[in-house]
């Protein structure tokens, strides 16, 4: 797993799962459709993101399905991260 | 012709798959006044049966209290059936005055303002007292006439972990930028019963300059030791600077919500909430019936005391049984099934045992959360629920669900 996932399924880990919750999650866990991450609670990922890497990310960018995977977020912070 | 035979086919087929996942939900008739037991058609051209409720939001039995009825009808007689007109053209009766200042009085608040629900009230504040310079920050299990509002605002908006008081201050501490900070929180949470930390919420909101925002309608007129609410119990009365709350639950249980609070927030409300603008005024027989129910329960505490009591034997009761309840105060106690098809097998079975429940199930809670949410009211007597205990310990034992708890329940049924 590259730092990138790393760091992104971290901060997913701590910041959506309760303490007792004793799911799985990897990096293609469905996160927004699997029920863990809801629209709302998408924004403070989204926050994270753009202040971690220093990037811009375009509201019609931010879609649920964007961000349903770590591994469909990396794929698009790394897409900014290029430009 | 704009609705086609294809898009009829369209909806029938998303109708369908409601049902195949065990999704729909049937409405029941009844043939009654609310009340601790009451006639029901169920299913739809059956024959009426008389059962047992314990799924009502009338917590305190006043829904079809004599004095509150005839409070009512005098309203009619004295001030009309309607008044064709929002509340700022000519839909502001003198009546309408004196309830917001019951209100005030009984919250412990500095102004009020009615509002057609409190999913109207909900739906309108963020938007006239926020903008996009400032922040909402909202427990991730608020109510979803929360969320709605939340999405009609321009603020930024983010979450917290359920009643989770460090996770809440790293969010405060990250938004010190923005203009205004607002905490939105349930007072007594609607689907699992627990109630919010308000004296820490509190705490942390005037440590990092923010205010706080409480939706009390499951709470307002029996929670704390005079029912104002979640924040008399927590300790904060007049510490809160928005209560929204319900005449449509303990109090009355008809129909009409609030914006009660800061002086300020509350006239901003009345200068631009749309649905304040908007939406038609509260009826004159609502208000007739709403002061009438303030007044009986701000002379005395009987009934939230008797529902107190109620709740302590009907969750004893439960638990002595076997069954998987979330632990609490308040008189919302569901009984956890997570699997969607057993919350209905059951609710169904109990029906045909005169104990009145639904079965709530995704999208209401989330997959794998489903559950039998029973309510206790003032209105009912022990007999009813010895009876209710005794229906729920026959189509528990039915299930084998008795004794087991979360883990074992979801290996024999699934989520």
């Amino acid at each position: 797993m590259d730092d990138m996932t790393k760091i992104v399924l971290d901060y997913v880990k701590k910041e959506y799962l309760e303490e007792d919750d004793d799911r799985e999650l990897n990096e293609n866990t469905p996160l927004i459709s699997g029920g863990i991450v809801d629209s709302f609670s998408m924004v403070s990922l989204k926050r994270f993101l753009e202040k971690k890497y220093n990037i811009q990310i375009p509201d019609a960018d931010a879609s649920p399905e964007a961000f349903d995977t770590v591994n469909s977020i990396v794929a698009l912070v790394n897409r900014f991260l290029k430009k | 012709m704009a609705y086609s035979e294809k898009a009829r086919e369209s909806y029938r087929t998303e109708l369908n798959g409601l049902r195949a996942a065990g999704l729909f939900k049937e409405e029941r008739y009844i043939h009654a006044p609310q009340g601790a037991e009451i006639e029901v058609e169920f299913p739809v051209g059956s024959s009426t049966k008389k059962v047992i409720n314990m799924c009502a939001n009338n917590y305190l039995g006043l829904s079809s209290h004599p004095d509150v009825i005839k409070a009512a009808h005098e309203g009619l007689d004295y001030r009309g059936y309607g008044m064709s007109s929002v509340r700022f053209i000519c839909g502001t009766q003198d009546t309408h005055r004196l309830l917001e200042k019951k209100l005030t009085e009984f919250l412990g608040t500095e102004d009020t303002l009615l509002f057609p629900s409190c999913m109207d009230a909900n739906a309108g504040v963020f938007e006239a007292v926020l903008n996009e310079q400032d922040v909402m920050i909202a427990d991730r299990l608020v109510h979803a006439s929360i969320v709605d509002g939340m999405r009609l605002c321009k603020a930024m908006q983010d979450t917290y972990k359920h009643s989770d008081m460090a996770h809440l201050e790293e969010k405060l501490q990250e938004h010190q930028d923005k203009r205004h900070r607002m905490v939105i929180t349930d007072g007594v949470f609607s689907m699992d019963g627990d109630l919010a930390k308000l004296d820490k919420i509190v705490d942390l909101a005037e440590k990092y300059d923010a205010m706080v925002f409480v939706d009390d309608s499951h709470a307002s007129g029996f929670i704390g030791k005079t029912g104002r609410g979640t924040h008399e119990h927590c300790g904060v009365v007049g510490k809160i600077d928005i209560i929204t709350t319900t005449l449509g639950k303990a109090l009355g249980g008809a129909s009409g919500g609030c914006v009660s609070g800061r002086a300020e927030l509350v006239e901003l409300c009345r200068q631009k909430a749309r649905p304040y603008l908007f939406s038609n005024t509260v009826a004159p027989v609502i208000v007739a019936g709403a002061i009438k129910v303030l007044d009986l329960i701000s002379k005395t505490t009987e009934r939230r005391d008797k529902l107190e009591q109620n709740t302590i034997y009907w969750r004893k009761l439960l638990k002595d049984a076997g069954f998987d309840i979330k632990e609490g105060e308040s008189p919302i106690v569901p009984v956890m099934l997570y699997n969607a098809k057993l919350a209905q097998d059951i609710a169904r079975d109990l029906f045909a045992e005169g104990i009145y429940a639904v079965g709530f199930f995704f999208p209401v809670v989330p997959k794998g959360q489903a559950r039998i949410r029973t309510q206790l009211s003032a209105a009912h007597e022990k007999h009813h629920l010895d009876r209710a205990i005794e229906a729920f310990t026959k189509v528990g034992k039915k299930y084998g669900i008795l004794g087991l708890g979360k883990k074992e329940i979801i290996e024999k049924y699934g989520m």
